[in-house]
């Protein structure tokens, strides 16, 4: 407890300390620090979880990526690791698949969510809660069982997706075990898996759209659809751009589904940075090269995410 | 927005359907598979519901065998792998870490909230600058780490980095900002310790984030499968999407066991959604509103 007198002391000295001289400013800034220890104290525990688990390991992996790692020491061999991922022919490929994949999911993903908002918005509140729980359900179960599934979904002999295919006179293929195909599999199931977190953020931004806007838009003769197209998706925007953010860092490190169904073959045809990642590292144990690899993955998904909010704020100014 | 004319609303529910339909068929085909008679399993075209139900009352001479082959799955299941074992590692771990992440979480949101010290905004920045860095960047450091304090094949490498997830401060603090100030100098005043102040008045406020992160959390530890694939090699420590995936490897053909697996995973997890919908739909949109 510290008394009113030192308090005022100290809005004093804070007041004054551009003209303190630093010895003193020194003294206060440790004065405050003790009298607000309590809150050092309820930092503390995370704190020293955050630093030995998240802030050490981060840093580490952008000097690992400068090293060659060896159980017995590392030597720094500078840009030779980032070198290698240019040069690498699996790097390329894993880069040219992911952006494909991000590509075509991406844009599709935050789509369907708008559309379904759109057609659940107006419904009434029990058809809203059972859609949207219905959209959400699988959001919530292991991608490892979503994966299985889908495995049989694309089985060659008695999946389902030859048999459907089988109406429209598709000859039945072995979606996952062809190189020409395999990729397009795994992005047409990412878009088939329904947006639920999409829907349900969509959903909360239209509900704050005031109906007086519509009505006004109403009176002036305006169609639904053009009321659509003019109200609601223009102030959907901050909600379509946070989706696409996510939907965007997702799709860069798409993983799992890959690992369980295809494991990144035949050959490299479905390897993504991620899958590549994780081989590089606890296949072939480099993981000075996997660090680079990482370090690359998150430059890339810092450009996009940088573009992203540069749209943002031009959009905002138009 | 209002439909007015009735075929289009038809239109509505009926592309609604089908896409509810897309949506929750993998999960119908976990549990229809799983009670799939054997010889039914991998029938060409598909068989789309549990065929003991049909052969129950076409068959009825039959019905302990039916009844019997039906169940079979999960007899597999139990009697030949490490199910129980998974399911109760997968259940434990996602329990500690989830307590733990409301306590440590709450706490330190609430000094970054409330409490005026200095060095609050470099961690505040620390926080949110992490929060931007794919998990798969400290994969490598973090595997040394756990290597090198011999923490490798022990459920210990799963709960501490997941302690040290950073989402959950930012979600408390966030919240915490629309506690009133006045109320805790109230306390202040009263004479009531520091400690508790944050148990007595802070915690009780806090409680629909607390709701929220803890369901977030448990969901996020049960479904984490790339990083227990990799500190994990010792089946009786394995968590449930670890075990289903050496089920796979080990027994590719076996749809039946596979799927009756995959629906042991499930249930908790549906049981928990249905249980707490509103709370989900909260959580997601609390994230998503920018200040």
């Amino acid at each position: 407890m510290s008394s009113p007198q030192a308090t005022e002391e100290l809005t004093k000295t804070q007041l004054d300390a551009k003209a303190t001289p630093p010895a003193i400013r020194r003294k206060s800034l440790l004065r405050e620090m003790w009298k607000q220890r309590a809150a050092y104290l309820f930092l503390l525990p995370k704190g020293i979880l955050f630093t030995a688990f998240v802030l050490i390991p981060v840093i580490w992996a952008f000097v690992l990526a400068f090293q060659e790692y060896g159980v017995f020491g590392s030597e720094w061999v500078g840009f030779k690791n980032f070198k290698s991922v240019a040069d690498s022919e699996a790097f390329r490929t894993a880069l040219w698949n992911t952006l494909k994949y991000t590509v075509v999911t991406v844009p599709l993903q935050v789509l369907i969510a708008l559309v379904l908002a759109t057609l659940i918005s107006p419904l009434g509140r029990r058809a809203q809660s059972f859609f949207r729980g219905a959209f959400y359900l699988p959001t919530v179960t292991s991608m490892v069982i979503i994966a299985m599934v889908w495995r049989w979904v694309y089985n060659y002999r008695y999946g389902l997706f030859n048999y459907v295919l089988g109406f429209l006179g598709v000859p039945a293929q072995d979606w996952l075990n062809q190189s020409n195909t395999a990729l397009w599999a795994l992005i047409i199931m990412s878009v088939l898996i329904p947006p639920g977190v999409g829907v349900i953020m969509y959903l909360a931004a239209m509900d704050s759209i005031p109906d007086s806007l519509y009505e006004a838009a109403k009176i002036d003769g305006a169609s639904e659809v053009q009321r659509w197209w003019r109200i609601t998706v223009p102030l959907l925007k901050p909600t379509t751009l946070y989706l696409t953010m996510l939907s965007l860092i997702g799709s860069f490190q798409v993983f799992t589904q890959i690992l369980l169904m295809t494991g990144g073959g035949p050959g490299h045809a479905t390897e993504t940075l991620v899958s590549l990642i994780y081989k590089t590292a606890f296949r072939d144990l480099e993981f000075g090269l996997a660090s680079a690899q990482a370090i690359v993955l998150f430059v890339i998904t810092l450009i996009f995410g940088i573009a992203q909010y540069w749209l943002m704020y031009r959009k905002a100014e138009d | 927005m209002q439909i007015k004319h009735s075929p289009m609303k038809w239109l509505t529910y009926f592309v609604l359907f089908v896409w509810a339909i897309i949506s929750l068929l993998p999960l119908y085909w976990v549990f229809s598979t799983a009670l799939q008679l054997p010889n039914y399993v991998e029938a060409d075209p598909p068989k789309l519901i549990p065929m003991g139900i049909v052969e129950f009352f076409t068959h009825p001479e039959n019905r302990s065998l039916i009844l019997h082959d039906t169940f079979a799955g999960f007899q597999q299941l139990f009697q030949s792998t490490n199910i129980w074992r998974w399911f109760f590692n997968s259940a434990y771990i996602a329990v500690v870490v989830t307590v733990g992440i409301l306590v440590l979480d709450t706490m330190a949101g609430y000094a970054l909230a409330k409490k005026e010290f200095p060095g609050r905004k470099l961690f505040f920045w620390l926080i949110v600058g992490t929060m931007m860095i794919p998990g798969q960047i400290t994969l490598v450091p973090l595997f040394i780490m756990v290597q090198n304090l011999g923490l490798m094949n022990t459920h210990w490498a799963l709960i501490l980095p997941d302690l040290s997830m950073v989402f959950g401060v930012f979600l408390m603090r966030q919240y915490m900002l629309s506690i009133p100030s006045d109320l805790l100098e109230a306390a202040k005043i009263d004479g009531a310790s520091e400690w508790k102040t944050f148990w007595t008045i802070v915690v009780p406020l806090a409680k629909p984030a607390l709701a929220t992160l803890g369901i977030f959390t448990f969901m996020n530890v049960w479904n984490s499968f790339l990083w227990p694939i990799i500190v994990l090699n010792d089946a009786d420590l394995y968590t449930l999407p670890v075990g289903l995936k050496t089920l796979q490897d080990q027994n590719l053909a076996i749809f039946k066991l596979l799927m009756s697996g995959a629906a042991v995973a499930a249930v908790p997890m549906i049981v928990v959604f249905v249980a707490f919908q509103r709370h989900f739909i909260k959580g997601l949109t609390l994230g998503g509103v920018k200040e």
